[in-house]
């Protein structure tokens, strides 16, 4: 019984915005004031902003593609070497830690749940016994599904009830939240060495093309009334020119739910001479006006990156661009997926440009319950990044000091020197835990009302912006206080959230003779079984 | 009868997981699926050999536990080393033992495939996995490995004889096989080349030369390359650069000669390349059931995959310093937990002569050759068959193996956690 005293209560999903209020935590959750409180423990709040825990929609931190990144990078761990303490245990690594170490620094930032956001069903234990590893913060997983055999198959051959079963299966199959799309079809095009794939391009063995890919799965989700849209990673990311393939790709899926992700990767225009320049007013635009949409932005920003992916062309296009050690792991049936080491500098022409690109998309989306803060962890940066990126968008005097550090061209690339809006403390606490929590379908998250998850983030008011988001007061988990001041208190693993699929508990009949024929595992081998997923919470599907 | 069916073998890095078992009264009668080194491996393991031992006198299990957590805990510079054919919950448990002790933890990978990972930290490793091999290449090339005898369902299981989605049986591949002697690889393949032993970077440097295009000068065009002619390799380049799907497997023969990591970094070097033309690959084959597991364990706890020493709090990277071959020469180990290996097998002679002096803690279903060197030995259950738990097979695909019958012995998990747990409440005290 915890009484978190005359603090600053930022709720906005309550309506409450910098409210003096107690909040009372019994037994993990919020609950009603009581008539007598005298005997509760008390936090003391006053003078702090009282939060909902921080929830990171879409990051790449354990699994198969995030180890094999550990394994080819030695060099980001030297010198990030994090000892053991008496409730955590040692560890490495900047843009891709261990895993314990990337609990404890995403908690000690505020944030109490998190995604990784791309999972390869074959593989899916690896993911979850990494899980089990990773402390402190509630976690769940995206499952890949935008090129898998059975579905494409299921496109060809427009049958739309079995689709919907196999994916719903496969989500249990792989133990997961939602489905997702990494360039539908151009990661089967890359096995056949196809050219490049774009929206309405057949792609091999089944000619389905990409488009029908996502409308099928959009449906698909929406049939299984999964609690999360359709996750969407479209195709054509990096290159000059590429928001026309995600506005193709938005209007294909108008009308539906869905959410696109890192889509500052997406967003590029092209200039007359082919040359690469912004483009996100024409996707801010479309955004504005289609609020059956959400993004998360994938913020660029300068220093070392991991780029990591299921999208294997693209990793291997950038292994040409950067000259850098490149792995790549195609998976059978499912996927791929690749890994590069990068880093962003400021005098380099196109990276100026992602920054800004990501920041314009930021300001120019009118209403943060549908644009979330992300950096594609580690692909834009380490989440590590995350209070400096909220200091751009709160401090236009700070964004604009960056801004002219950069080239000149690169400032006439874009139109973030005209943008003159500042985030509101408020904004912040929608764009990072109340707009991610309704967007997965989280009742119980991003909110501090009667039954959520008392997940508290206090943050100390301060003139340093980038301090305070960095360094909270105190982090709470279920109740318990688990990090002070940027620091880790304690250990325990949170849950696994899992999506609550209904009658979808085998594979349909129809398909399991090709699953045994081209499988290199027997379809008794596969699915994740319950041993690995010791401790769940299910969300109900709608 | 009762038949397990689906059965995951853990003997070898193939981990074929459609053995059907028939087991009464908690015995097996009958391992149906399996080859012959599989099925050897489950009747093996259904009668442990090793007993609970202290200095070779027979104990109770808790005398051992005693004495094992009182030798690794009153080390100075411990060893955890093995792990390459038991569980990762096990492989987990180890690496916080090690973490523990302030210690060090080794694998067998560091004096078998650890030069091809250290070669996937500068070139990176384009792979895919045994499925994707089924269904789709078209070549496959076998260099420095012999699955007919090491893995011996390879062939027919996932490669060169496998029907896949879109190549559909060994008609519409190509195999090649390059190594130093005719092996019975060799002769299932459509191509052999021998090559002279110690010469594959001379080898792959003209491969990529040719694959790239560029000259090739005329002494090389004449007297070829590695003890094959040119026009062998000539011939090869023109098959790698051509296949729409190709896969090279690479083994000990590469990662155990003269070039060692050189070699490899060129090998994938070179697979990189050619996929400017083509999909190509390169996956190392991996002897032991769970050695791949435990890379991936080690590197998801520590950011390294072998070679880790604690005793600075955190997880520093050591190869060649903190690997167990050089340990152990230099004499720096003075206490060892040996788990999921033999070394007295397996390590060269001057290793095991330091081994022999000092006390070693053996934890392992059998007697084996390390058995009379160790001062404590610890008997389990056997992964996959008298105890369950996830194994990683060579492409990185992880598996449940089932117990198949009750063993009345404890887990290689079981066992270094309660070790691990006695050491923390001593500490503690
Ligand atoms: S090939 Fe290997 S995994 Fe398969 S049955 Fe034989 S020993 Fe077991």
């Amino acid at each position: 019984m915890l009484k978190i005293a005359n603090g600053r209560v930022y709720d906005p999903a309550n309506g409450l915005e910098g409210v003096l209020k107690d909040v009372f935590v019994e037994r993990g959750r919020v609950v009603e004031p009581p008539p007598q409180s005298d005997e509760w423990e008390v936090l003391d709040a006053a003078g702090l902003y009282v939060t909902p825990g921080a929830i990171d929609i879409h990051t790449h931190i354990a699994g198969p593609k995030v180890t094999s990144g550990r394994i080819l990078r030695p060099e980001d761990h030297y010198g990030h070497p994090v000892p053991r303490t008496g409730f955590s245990r040692s560890g490495t690594g900047h843009t891709i830690p261990t895993i314990s170490v990337t609990g404890n620094r995403y908690a000690a930032m505020g944030y109490t749940t998190v995604f990784e956001a791309s999972i390869a069903p074959l593989k899916a234990r690896h993911l979850h016994e990494e899980f089990h590893d990773l402390p402190l913060v509630d976690k769940g997983c995206y499952v890949l599904m935008g090129n898998n055999y059975f579905v494409m198959k299921g496109v060809a051959q427009g049958q739309k009830a079995l689709l919907q079963e196999y994916t719903g299966w496969l989500l249990q199959a792989a133990g997961g939240y939602a489905i997702k799309v990494v360039n539908p079809g151009g990661v089967e095009g890359w096995k056949w060495n196809s050219e490049k794939v774009q929206l309405d391009t057949p792609v091999p063995p089944f000619n389905v093309t990409p488009r029908q890919i996502l409308l099928a799965l959009a449906e698909a989700n929406e049939g299984l009334g999964l609690p999360h849209a359709l996750h969407v990673h479209a195709n054509d990311i990096g290159r000059a020119g590429n928001c026309t393939t995600l506005l193709e790709t938005m209007k294909a899926l108008e009308g539906r739910r869905a959410h696109f992700t890192h889509i500052q990767f997406h967003s590029y225009g092209i200039t007359k001479k082919g040359g690469f320049r912004s483009g996100a007013e024409p996707i801010a635009g479309f955004l504005n006006e289609h609020p059956e949409f959400t993004v998360d932005v994938g913020q660029v920003m300068f220093g070392p990156a991991t780029a990591m992916t299921a999208d294997s062309p693209l990793q291997f296009r950038l292994r040409g661009l950067t000259g850098n050690k490149w792995s790549n792991a195609d998976v059978e049936m499912e996927s791929g997926s690749g890994v590069v080491p990068l880093v962003y500098r400021r005098n380099n022409l196109v990276n100026a440009v992602q920054w800004a690109t990501g920041l314009e998309l930021l300001l120019l989306i009118g209403d943060p319950w549908r644009v979330f803060i992300t950096t594609d962890h580690p692909n834009g940066g380490p989440f590590t990044c995350y209070p400096r990126v909220i200091r751009l968008l709160m401090e236009p005097g700070f964004r604009r000091e960056v801004l002219e550090g950069l080239s000149p061209r690169a400032r006439r690339l874009t139109s973030l020197a005209s943008l003159d809006r500042a985030y509101t403390f408020q904004e912040v606490i929608i764009a990072t835990r109340a707009g991610p929590a309704r967007a997965l379908g989280l009742a119980t998250k991003g909110h501090l009302g009667v039954g959520a998850d008392a997940d508290v983030t206090i943050y100390r008011p301060q003139g340093d912006v980038e301090e305070m988001f960095q360094r909270p007061a105190y982090v709470l988990k279920g109740g318990q206080v688990v990090a002070r001041e940027g620091e880790a208190v304690a250990g325990g693993e949170g849950r696994t959230l899992l999506a609550g699929v209904n009658g979808c508990e085998r594979l349909p009949g129809s398909l399991r003779a090709e699953f045994e024929a081209y499988y290199s595992v027997r379809l008794d081998n596969y699915p994740v079984e319950p041993e690995y997923i010791p401790c769940r919470e299910v969300i109900a599907c709608g | 009868m009762p038949v397990i069916e689906s059965v995951v073998c853990t003997f070898c890095g193939s981990l074929c997981d459609d053995l059907r078992v028939t087991v009464e009264q908690n015995r097996v009668l009958k391992v149906g699926g399996a080859c012959a080194l599989g099925r050897q491996k489950v009747f093996h393991d259904c009668e442990p050999t090793a007993v609970w031992s202290v200095e070779g006198m027979v104990v109770d299990m808790g005398t051992a536990m005693e004495e094992a957590a009182r030798v690794l805990s009153s080390a100075r510079f411990p060893l955890v080393y093995g792990l390459s054919t038991v569980s990762t919950e096990a492989q987990r448990e180890a690496v916080a033992l090690a973490e523990l002790l302030g210690g060090t933890v080794d694998t067998t990978s560091s004096h078998c495939h650890g030069p091809s990972t250290m070669a996937r930290q500068q070139a990176g490793l384009p792979t895919c996995t045994l499925g994707e091999v089924r269904n789709r290449a078209d070549l496959i090339i076998f260099w420095g490995c012999n699955p007919m005898e090491s893995s011996p369902r390879h062939l027919a299981r996932y490669s060169a004889m496998a029907k896949g989605s879109a190549v559909t049986g060994r008609g519409q591949r190509r195999v090649v096989v390059v190594d130093v002697r005719p092996t019975p690889t060799a002769k299932a393949a459509d191509e052999f080349i021998q090559i002279d032993a110690g010469r594959d970077y001379e080898a792959f440097t003209l491969l990529r030369s040719l694959i790239q295009g560029k000259a090739v000068p005329e002494d090389v065009t004449t007297t070829g390359s590695a003890g094959v002619p040119f026009e062998r390799w000539a011939r090869l380049a023109a098959l790698m650069k051509g296949c729409r799907y190709g896969v090279a497997f690479f083994g000990m023969g590469l990662t155990m000669s003269g070039g060692r990591e050189a070699n490899l970094e060129l090998l994938l070097t070179t697979v990189a390349e050619l996929n400017a033309f083509t999909r190509f690959y390169a996956i190392p084959m991996r002897g032991h059931s769970n050695v791949a597991g435990s890379e991936n364990v080690l590197a998801w706890l520590t950011g390294y995959p072998f070679a880790v020493n604690f005793s600075r709090g955190y997880p520093r990277y050591g190869p060649g310093e903190f690997t167990v071959v050089d340990l152990l020469e230099r004499g720096d180990v003075d206490a060892c937990l040996v788990v999921g290996a033999d070394p007295a097998a397996h390590l060269p002679r001057r290793c095991v002569k330091h081994l022999e002096s000092i006390p070693v803690v053996l934890v392992d279903p059998h007697v084996t050759l390390t058995t009379p060197l160790a001062r404590v030995t610890i008997p389990v259950a056997a992964g996959g068959v008298g105890a369950e738990g996830t194994f990683y097979r060579m492409d990185n695909v992880p598996l449940r193996a089932a117990a198949l019958v009750e063993s009345r012995l404890p887990t290689d998990e079981e066992v270094i956690r309660t070790i691990r747990e006695r050491i923390t409440r001593a500490q503690d005290r």
